[in-house]
């Protein structure tokens, strides 16, 4: 038992370890400081309204916005396409065609960033916003791929088969039945690549156009100085969306299936 | 597909055409594009000319500046993986051995990170190691220093920052393969006369380090490819090989050396990642996101 209190005081530690620093940047984003770091001197909501002014800031939360859907809304219809053909369908190679569209997240985000932005210079095109959008959707593919998959798994295709026993024609079961079933796993992996598309700062760096920021490059520019207390409000502000969002459609994905139970 | 798939079901394909369609123009094209650019020459500011000449591959072969950042890049992405295993090993192991009725909290918990922006999480050690940091802050009152002592803008920074950010990636494959195991070998080797110790080492060890391995060459190979962690947290001299493509390419505007560098760092984590798939297979790795 006492091998058991080591483990779980260390669980704790860690566990501190990876949540404390992120609780530091909530903390003092309400610092009334004019600096970025401590010691408190009081509650303001100050740095909040300042964020808001910020046109530059808010221009940047536009685009990372924008960027995120559209990275979300492309790569889930590719992803999920090809999760279908991976969870429905039997054909000779299957593990080799899972490897290939799994691969790219094992190159490294530098070199792939290097590589399509060279890529690009070969076919005479400047980096552009359509750049970001094809780059995130290929470095969020992989991670759709595998989460739609591992839900696709658990839809039976015994409910497909009664819909069409049951007189139904391909158009009606795709719509009435795959489709809803489908639903679940098409929000995750759409939110799933809408973060992976919001948080990207190691490829975007390389692939923006000049002027063109997205939320953590703007983040990335200002701290060329020093933490401003402006950043710590924005950091609130972000943790708040990429988290807040999942922990709200999880929560009522939750509410709403036991209803219907 | 080719001939195999003659006389086979063709909706497969079609579903798969779009996403094999993407990876070909997006990733396989641009990484021979790569290779080709690194035998051209560079003549000046963001001017190349088209050629074939090993100039920028023997200069990377020569320099011992590139020599010593490989080395370093290996060193500190090593050394990021040894304390993310140490780290993560046992909070795995708790989450996967726990009776705690809120077990999905410590899940939901360990998944939480990855939806903080990577940049927050890596540009708040500032506030916890700075001379304004949390730490220097506690020291200063305690009066166990008088001035700030200087903390951040090292290689100690640099590998902390690494390792917060890449941990859950280590601790949820590590928690898969263990929570894979069949949860009666533990007690049927105590039963048998093994010692608590002895139980865990022989029968739960070994069926762990799949997860171990994978989450091993995820940490390693992501600590390998990074730029922005020691542009944040570093000082001047702490550069990984990732820096050296982004100086090349974002700040020098030599192309066909910023193509040879990163295609240096393509065969170097990608032995690695080849090592690892000859021993384990590349299946372990999509099982943490089931």
């Amino acid at each position: 038992m006492n091998a058991w209190v080591f483990i779980r005081f260390y669980t704790i530690l860690v566990y501190t370890f990876m949540f404390a620093p992120i609780f530091v940047v909530l903390l003092l984003a309400f610092n009334s400081s004019q600096f970025g770091g401590f010691p408190i001197e009081g509650f303001s909501l100050h740095w909040f309204g300042e964020l808001f002014q910020n046109d530059a800031i808010m221009r940047a939360f536009r685009t990372s916005f924008a960027l995120g859907l559209m990275t979300a809304l492309v790569s889930t219809v590719i992803g999920i396409l090809a999760s279908l053909a991976l969870v429905r369908y039997q054909f000779p190679g299957k593990e080799w065609v899972t490897t290939f569209l799994i691969s790219p997240v094992l190159v490294p985000e530098t070199v792939l960033a290097v590589g399509l932005l060279i890529f690009l210079r070969w076919l005479h095109m400047p980096r552009s916003f359509a750049l970001l959008l094809l780059g995130h959707s290929i470095i969020a593919l992989p991670f759709v791929v595998l989460v739609v998959q591992a839900r696709l798994v658990g839809i039976r295709k015994e409910y497909e088969e009664a819909a069409r026993s049951l007189g139904a024609n391909p158009v009606q079961t795709f719509f009435q039945v795959t489709f809803p079933l489908l639903m679940p796993a098409v929000f995750a992996g759409a939110l799933f690549a809408f973060t992976i598309s919001f948080d990207n700062i190691t490829a975007t760096i390389f692939w923006r156009p000049s002027g063109l920021e997205t939320v953590p490059t703007q983040i990335f520019g200002m701290l060329r100085h020093s933490v401003s207390p402006e950043i710590n409000a924005l950091g609130f502000v972000m943790i708040c969306i990429t988290v807040g969002v999942p922990l709200l459609a999880g929560g009522l994905a939750r509410y709403f299936s036991r209803k219907k139970v | 597909m080719g001939d195999a798939t003659v006389g086979l079901d063709r909706r497969p394909v079609l579903l798969l055409t779009p996403a094999f369609f993407a990876i070909i123009a997006l990733v396989v094209i641009p990484m021979a594009f790569i290779l080709v650019y690194s035998f051209y020459e560079n003549i000046d500011l963001a001017v190349d000319k088209v050629a074939f000449q090993f100039g920028n591959w023997k200069e990377v072969a020569t320099d011992s500046y590139y020599h010593n950042a490989i080395w370093k890049t290996l060193r500190i992405s090593l050394t990021v993986t040894v304390l993310a295993a140490l780290l993560g090993y046992i909070p795995a192991y708790f989450i996967a051995m726990t009776k705690f009725r809120h077990k999905w909290l410590l899940l939901l918990l360990l998944i939480l990170p990855f939806w903080v922006s990577f940049i927050i999480r890596t540009l708040s050690w500032i506030h916890i190691l700075g001379n304004q940091g949390a730490l220097n802050g506690l020291f200063v009152t305690l009066g166990l220093v008088g001035e700030p002592i200087r903390m951040m803008f090292n290689e100690f920074s640099v590998m902390l920052g690494l390792v917060h950010v890449f941990l859950p990636y280590m601790i949820l494959n590590i928690y898969v393969s263990l929570e894979g195991i069949d949860g009666n070998l533990e007690p049927a080797a105590r039963t048998l006369g093994a010692k608590p110790w002895q139980a865990f080492k022989e029968v739960t060890l070994p069926l762990s380090m799949p997860g171990l391995a994978a989450g091993s060459l995820l940490v390693f190979v992501l600590t390998g490819g990074s730029y922005v962690t020691p542009l944040i947290l570093g000082g001047p001299s702490d550069f990984l090989f990732g820096n050296l493509i982004y100086d090349a390419v974002v700040t020098e505007l030599n192309w066909p050396m910023g193509a040879t560098l990163s295609f240096t760092l393509l065969v170097l984590l990608g032995a690695v990642v080849v090592i690892y798939s000859r021993f384990m297979g590349l299946n372990q790795l999509s099982k943490a996101f089931g």
